[in-house]
């Protein structure tokens, strides 16, 4: 039991990273790899900040904030600079990678000792008082439900439904009187916002920030995004965003239990992000795969 | 209404294969007037569009939309005062984005977005009555993906798009050449009676001389960046006038 709570919390923490990746991947249609370095930034920026005495909460709060700059950067670099955003997201990580060893002054920050969110839940739930994973489990629940709802809210707005068109049709939304640029920088900093916020909350239920800890985030957020989107087959609300967005969380706390599982069944966890990345390869090329099999399958059919 | 005054514009520039596609180019349209521009491929004429949307910005020259210089202006400000519809039906509309959803954009197109609520009561109800304008029975799927609409209609809720804020132009690109022979005359008709019921000035390019014939109030024939013929009669007989300057029009 214990165990499974904790897979689900797991997954629920780094729901806040595929929602941060889903905003550029499918909604924005960018592939950003500033995800790497804003998740280490959100990470050691709030360990940094703890160690000088901030509030957890507060900590958070300014690391998602100034993770949120990350995407402002790429965003620039891809709108105005014209550098394809690929690279312009490389740039920016790469470029984090030394911002984030100055923050923290080392490669490591540890927490030990230090009150976490996690700790803070104690005054108000005091019954909980031993049981970490539980805990966890709640915040990320609650962290989730917020996101997901003010997600959800935004791209219902005016500005949001111009986000989303500006990833699925640019050309229309010039046209439409939609400054794009602006848009795409906009997204860009919310996806990086909640991108920095997963790093602070990884951070403070693991205990440290490490300058490495991002590294493979975007596979297992793009594996999230493509385990999630299996479940629309079954979710299917009215309300085409909601169920987009209530299935990143699934696909994040699914993998988890893959991950957990494999584990279980022996696989050494140095091979996870070679596995990691050939079940993301086979999953986003599922619709192209399901058509060979087709062909292979014509002439029973036929 | 619509100034263009001595426009420059060459693509290509100081390279081996620079190409000058106007030189010294002006053209003025009166309000009211439903300019149709014919030529053959290569003479200019979506050049032309893309100058006036702004989506290309001239080498030299000045662009006055209603008297106010329009020259500098990004494409996505210009859009305030130019709705447009393009050859590709696919281009005009947002696929993943619900048919109400295409609609409240568009609405907004003269205005600034906002954090209120893109789609309410008010304006779905507004949406519906629009889309029962265009006779195509999807007034009552405003929730389906507009992906799911066949190319035709479309474009229909394109042209419906491009005019539900009123624009001072509106820009038809060959916006019928990408459909059946059905579809496009049933879009032609749509885009006649929208653009008399509101009184929009309108350019549009079509390859077809009995459509510009049709639907123009005013033909103007581009070839090389020049304008060869700008005529209000309708009786012209294009057939003789491009033997006479040995052009070649793609008549379908």
């Amino acid at each position: 039991m214990q165990v499974l709570i904790s897979t689900l919390s797991q997954g629920l923490i780094w729901t806040i990273l595929t929602l941060g990746v889903f905003i550029t991947f499918r909604i924005l249609n960018f592939a950003d790899m500033t995800v790497e370095g804003s998740l280490t930034f959100g990470g050691s920026l709030c360990a940094a900040l703890m160690l000088r005495g901030v509030n957890p909460f507060l900590s958070l709060l300014i690391a998602g904030v100034l993770a949120s700059l990350a995407g402002l950067v790429t965003g620039i670099l891809n709108t105005k600079f014209k550098i394809q955003a690929i690279l312009a997201g490389i740039l920016t990580m790469i470029a984090l990678y030394s911002v984030n060893l100055r923050i923290m002054g080392k490669a490591n920050l540890s927490l030990l000792g230090k009150s976490t969110i996690f700790s803070a839940i104690n005054n108000i739930l005091p019954a909980l008082n031993s049981n970490f994973v539980l805990k966890t489990f709640i915040i990320g629940l609650v962290i989730c439900i917020i996101s997901v709802v003010s997600l959800n809210l935004f791209f219902k707005t005016q500005i949001g439904l111009a986000v989303r068109a500006t990833g699925d049709n640019e050309q229309m939304m010039r046209a439409l009187g939609g400054n794009t640029d602006f848009k795409k920088i906009l997204a860009l900093m919310i996806s990086s916002f909640f991108c920095g916020l997963a790093g602070a909350l990884i951070a403070q239920s693991q205990g440290y920030a490490d300058v490495n800890m991002g590294t493979g985030s975007i596979v297992i957020a793009l594996a999230s995004i493509v385990i999630g989107e299996a479940f629309l087959n079954f979710i299917k609300l009215k309300n085409k965003i909601l169920s987009s967005l209530i299935c990143m969380i699934l696909g994040s706390i699914m993998y988890r239990i893959i991950i957990f599982i494999v584990l279980n069944l022996g696989m050494n966890p140095s091979d996870l992000k070679l596995f990691t990345a050939c079940i993301t390869a086979v999953l986003l090329g599922m619709p192209k795969l399901k058509k060979f099999k087709l062909k292979l399958g014509g002439n029973k059919n036929a | 209404m619509l100034r263009l005054n001595n426009i420059y514009k060459k693509f290509n520039k100081n390279m081996a294969d620079e190409k000058i596609i106007f030189e010294n180019f002006s053209l003025h349209i009166k309000k009211g007037e439903f300019v149709v521009i014919i030529g053959g491929n290569g003479a200019g004429k979506s050049t032309l569009m893309n100058l006036i949307s702004g989506s290309i910005l001239p080498d030299k020259g000045e662009i006055f939309i209603d008297s106010q210089n329009v020259t500098n202006l990004h494409e996505y400000q210009r859009a305030k005062f130019i709705g447009r519809v393009f050859q590709d039906p696919l281009k005009g509309s947002a696929p993943n984005l619900t048919i109400e959803e295409n609609l409240s954009l568009a609405l907004l197109r003269d205005k600034k977005r906002s954090f209120s609520f893109g789609i309410n009561k008010n304006n779905r109800e507004f949406f519906r009555q629009e889309l029962k304008k265009l006779e195509l029975g999807i007034e009552d799927r405003l929730e389906s993906k507009m992906g799911v609409l066949s190319g035709g209609q479309r474009q229909a809720v394109t042209l419906l798009m491009a005019c539900l804020v009123k624009p001072k132009i509106l820009l038809l690109d060959e916006h019928t050449a990408a459909l059946d022979p059905k579809s496009s005359v049933k879009i032609l008709e749509l885009t006649e009676k929208i653009i008399s019921e509101h009184h929009i000035t309108a350019l549009m390019i079509t390859h077809n001389l009995d459509n510009a014939r049709k639907f123009g109030s005013r033909i103007i024939m581009i070839e090389n960046g020049g304008i060869k013929l700008d005529t209000l009669d309708k009786e012209i007989n294009f057939d003789d006038l491009i033997k006479r300057l040995n052009i070649t029009v793609n008549k379908i």
